[in-house]
């Protein structure tokens, strides 16, 4: 019996709406939102429909589809899920559907703008879901050309044209060095096959995989903003719609970091495990500079830029770590860093169209008008700096605990995580300072009459405040479907 | 019977039920906001009391309820009750109740404030209760959150800086801590604090493989968890941050701070880091007990140079928590057995009864130094004076509460200082020969706080301040019920705590 195909479902049904989207009227505005609104919904759906389905016992690859495409290169279109990309499929579906409620009041080229967001979800569920690198990389440079021209045509004037050309470009960059990295496997590897779980199986030797786990690696991770190659992301983020910084922060990074972990840690896992510890470093680095660079910014939007870079340390350090509570932590920070990116960035977006400045120092007592925008930006706070009892917490605290184990394969896994934990003090610090500057003291004379938090984004804010409270009390949730995808790669490694 | 299986989850939960509750309630309806919170909060303190009649003195962990939680990194919740915990627990579900008899006159968002008091009411009975490491974590932290809003939002001019210094100091400690829980828990494969305590924490460290000899590691861990416990009690020379925090606070703030919330670095001093670390805290004991001679000493000097009412009770509560110190560094000797068993019980004894001594003499302090601010909107103490004649009855108890927190024989405050320093003068005979001069000191600056108040001319600006309200009244009396209690009779909460610190040092 043929089994529905969720999985193509979930990547095709935004690409439809999109195109339905194009060749409808453009001055049928509600019609269009309406119906991006409602793919994304079924994406969602389809998306929880794999979380909750997915066989968590059984684990390995399930949902598979998979059939010819281009085999004269020995490209074939074969998507599945693990445990670890579940998880983000769900992400995917879950911000992708609040950053079209979020975008409701775009009225200029609305048309062009929702088909344009819809296609980036269909990058990245096509990138988290696809079992083919060659697939992999079509879908991965999908994302690029509409996240190139939402932020030059529908972002913050001063700066939509340098910050679109830079993120693009770092983007390209990046992509174009692991394109030469998976070109080299596909040859080396003797199988005429881009096919992942086929190339996993082949014992490339150790002189090759240390010599191109590098920019294979370092490539995908550039849009994971490692460090010190993060600077497209603040000034990207800063120019973007806030729809499209919900994307980008919240699901594309994680595209970045989740194809740098499948790519390069697992099919070159002795290089990874000869990179790694000194890559740590640079993780590190980022995870602590970014927090502190926060930390004295003042527009809003580079303040979370910055945050995001950051938290992505986090997430970097945990696939660094080489051992399974790392990695499932990585992957839970991914899912809590995508939802906490997404709900900063929303709600610095309600402020700003309310009041039409980004500078903390310009705000003030917001909680009053805005309460629904002062109480998510605080869970996600919290769970950003990872407090117990929250998403982040449960992530963070296995990252490090992975960081510890990591002893094993290099001495100094164990200053890094105590030197790190520098960084999430300063996350705390900037977190406080953001809310104690925009949503506390005195509210200004002329934001006392501005509106009150719209239906809409009341949903997103509680819809992604509570997935992060009840992912951080009962975190048996999320984290029994990442083990199992854990456990599985790390077979697929040899127990490594 | 259910009751009886579930009643310590039921103690935690209770309140967050009402914070929830109160969460839904109307805005604009304040009154009722107010008589809810507070007559929920009385349904803890009824399970508390309950609870304690029915604990089995000396019997160890009691009423342990557990659940699967975090099954991946081996975390558990685990929760219960002993000799130690019990009486924190009842102080914590007596002074809340109270506080929120006190905060009837916030008029600010007061829906935001009740619900934050009852959610800071679970962070606090949830530290107390935990049997395993992450859940004590998670409770630890969570009650950063509500103090941080309360001082933020409700409390002084200054209220943004005090309460920034508040968390970023308190989470530092914390983190480290993390840190070193996450060790505990990667080679041991467990949480379990009994487990951990029975067995030590670092029985298995070899699987770990770190590079760095086993000693050292549990020398960091100790500090790690040290610093923690330090900074909240907090230990001199870790206090700056409690002066600013308590002057910013909201009176109620204040009460719940100085009752309990310093408590819990105490209780993680005798729950965590003496089972965990005898070897290493009997080690550094020396130093330990200097440190908190210095916090007597210094902190009462500090008291004696205030004129700021609130932040002289604040100094007090550094010069107080002094002797809980010294009885701890004399507890981590007794441990090791370098001390006879009858002066280590009376000193660890001591400081635990220190511990609940003080969260009632200092909530009461707090309580009236915010009645006098209500209705003189200053707390400075050059525009005081004669205040016995305006306001008698306040007079009268502001002495009452003095009198215990000075160490009036009779009261409670001496019953605990004297154990204390009888424990001390053994073992540390200089350092207990110096606490004297901190007693001396600590007289000093509360009968001059006294005199400033309460005699002298009357400052006519106060000759129509009103008497203090039956409400206010009701709010201490049951503090001052209990000093009185304490001191002629301690023996109503002594049996508990001997019995469970005979268990916890193995005498």
């Amino acid at each position: 019996m043929m089994q529905f195909p969720f999985v193509s479902a979930i990547i095709f049904v935004p690409f439809f709406a999109a195109l339905l989207i194009l060749v409808m009227p453009r001055e049928r505005k509600a019609e269009i939102k309406v119906i991006a609104a409602v793919a994304a919904f079924i994406s969602l759906v389809l998306a929880l429909w794999v979380f909750i389905a997915y066989d968590r016992a059984a684990g390995g690859y399930q949902f598979e589809e998979q059939m010819a495409w281009l085999p004269s290169i020995g490209s074939s279109y074969h998507v599945g899920v693990t445990g670890m990309s579940a998880p983000l499929l769900l992400l995917g579906g879950l911000l992708l559907f609040s950053a079209v409620l979020i975008s409701w009041n775009i009225e200029d080229r609305t048309r062009e703008f929702f088909a344009f967001l819809l296609l980036i979800g269909v990058g990245v569920f096509g990138s988290f879901a696809m079992l083919d690198i060659f697939m992999l990389l079509l879908f991965y440079e999908l994302v690029l050309f509409p996240i190139y021209l939402l932020i030059a045509y529908w972002g913050w004037k001063p700066l939509r044209t340098y910050g679109a050309m830079k993120l693009t470009l770092y983007l390209f960059g990046g992509s174009m060095l692991s394109l030469l990295g998976v070109l080299m496997i596909y040859f080396a590897s003797g199988q005429h096959s881009f096919d992942m779980l086929v190339l996993q199986q082949v014992p490339f030797t150790p002189e090759f995989q240390r010599a191109w786990f590098l920019p294979t690696f370092v490539g995908f991770a550039v849009l994971a903003s490692i460090w010190p190659l993060y600077a497209w992301s603040p000034d990207g983020y800063a120019a973007a719609p806030t729809g499209v910084s919900i994307l980008h922060a919240g699901v594309l990074k994680n595209v970045g970091a989740f194809t740098a972990f499948r790519v390069g840690v697992l099919l070159l896992p002795e290089g990874a495990k000869f990179w790694m510890p000194y890559l740590a470093f640079f993780m590190a680095a980022g995870l602590i500079y970014a927090a502190f660079i926060a930390l004295v910014r003042t527009d809003m939007k580079y303040i979370i830029g910055f945050a995001s870079v950051s938290h992505m340390g986090i997430v970097l350090l945990g696939f660094a770590s080489m051992n399974a509570i790392g990695w499932s932590g990585a992957v839970l920070q991914m899912f809590a860093h995508g939802m906490i990116a997404a709900l900063s960035f929303a709600i610095v977006g309600m402020v700003y169209d309310r009041t039409h400045t980004r500078q903390i120092g310009d705000l003030g007592g917001m909680a009053k008008p805005l309460s629904w925008a002062a109480l998510g930006f605080i869970v996600a706070s919290f769970a950003s700096m990872g407090m117990p009892g929250f998403l982040g917490f449960i992530a963070e605290v296995q990252v490090f605990m992975g960081l510890w184990k990591a002893v094993e394969l290099a001495w100094w896994y164990p200053y890094l995580a105590i030197i790190s934990v520098l960084g999430i003090i300063g996350t705390a610090a900037y977190m406080l300072r953001f809310i104690r500057f925009v949503f506390f003291g005195e509210l200004k004379e002329a934001y006392a009459k501005i509106p009150p938090v719209s239906a809409l984004d009341k949903v997103v804010i509680a819809l992604l405040s509570l997935i992060l409270i009840i992912g951080g009390l009962f975190p048996t949730t999320v984290t029994t479907l990442v083990q199992s995808g854990v456990s599985s790669a790390l077979t697929l490694l040899g127990g490594a | 019977m259910m009751l009886q299986e579930h009643v310590v989850s039921l103690i935690l939960f209770f309140p967050l039920l009402g914070a929830v509750i109160i969460a839904l309630l109307p805005h604009d309806q304040k009154k009722l906001i107010r008589w809810f919170a507070f007559f929920w909060s009385l349904v803890p303190l009824a399970l508390a009391s309950w609870l304690w009649l029915h604990l089995e003195v000396g019997g160890g962990y009691q009423f342990v309820e557990r659940a699967e939680w975090f099954p991946q990194i081996g975390a558990a919740y685990a929760v219960g009750v002993d000799g130690l915990s019990m009486p924190l627990v009842f102080l914590t579900a007596l002074l809340v109740p109270l506080a929120l008899l006190v905060s009837f006159s916030i008029e600010d968002r007061v829906k935001a404030y009740f619900a934050l008091f009852l959610f800071l009411e679970v962070g606090v009975i949830g530290v107390f209760v935990s049997l395993d490491l992450l859940l004590f974590f998670l409770f630890w932290e969570i009650g950063l959150i509500p103090m941080y809003f309360l001082i933020h939002i409700w409390g002084g001019h200054n209220r943004n800086y005090a309460s920034f210094k508040f968390f970023v100091y308190t989470m530092t400690g914390s983190l480290l801590m993390l840190l070193a829980i996450q060790i505990i828990g990667l080679t041991q494969h467990t949480f379990d604090l009994v487990l951990l305590t029975e067995r030590g924490p670092f029985s298995r460290v070899g699987t770990l493989g770190l590079p760095i000899a086993t000693e050292t590691l549990k020398r960091l861990a100790f500090w790690a968890f040290t610093l923690a416990f330090a900074i909240k009690v907090p230990v001199w020379p870790f206090h700056t941050w409690l002066p600013d925090a308590h002057t910013e606070a909201p009176t109620a703030g204040s009460m719940l701070l100085a009752g309990v919330l310093l408590k819990l670095g105490a209780y993680g001093f005798f729950r965590l880091v003496l089972p965990f670390f005898p070897q290493e805290a009997a080690y550094y004991a020396p130093i330990l007990v200097v440190l908190g001679l210095l916090g007597l000493v210094f902190g009462s000097l500090s008291a004696l140079g205030q004129w700021d009412f609130k932040r002289l009770v604040a100094y007090s509560s550094v010069g107080h928590m002094g002797f809980v110190i010294m009885g701890v560094a004399v507890a981590a000797l007794a441990q090791v057995g370098k001390i006879d068993p009858l002066t280590a019980s009376l000193a660890t004894g001591g400081a635990v009864l220190q511990m609940f001594t003080h969260g009632i003499s200092s909530a009461a302090m707090f309580a009236l130094v915010g009645v006098l601010y209500e209705r003189a909107h200053t707390r400075d103490l050059h525009r005081f004076g004669g205040i016995w004649t305006v306001m008698p009855v306040y007079g009268s108890i502001l002495l009452f509460a003095t009198m215990a927190s000075l160490g009036l024989p009779g009261l409670a405050g001496f019953v605990s200082e004297f154990m204390v320093m009888r424990g001390v003068w053994p073992v540390f005979t200089g350092v207990a020969a110096l606490a004297i001069l901190g007693l001396i000191l600590t007289a000093a600056y509360l009968l001059w706080m006294l005199q400033r108040v309460l005699h002298g001319p009357v400052n006519e600006t106060w000759r129509h301040l009103p008497e203090m309200k039956l409400r206010e009244v009701v709010a201490v009396a049951p503090l001052l019920f209990l000093m009185l209690l304490t001191g002629v009779w301690p023996g109503w909460i002594m049996n508990t705590i001997n019995a469970a610190v005979v268990r916890l040092l193995g005498l």
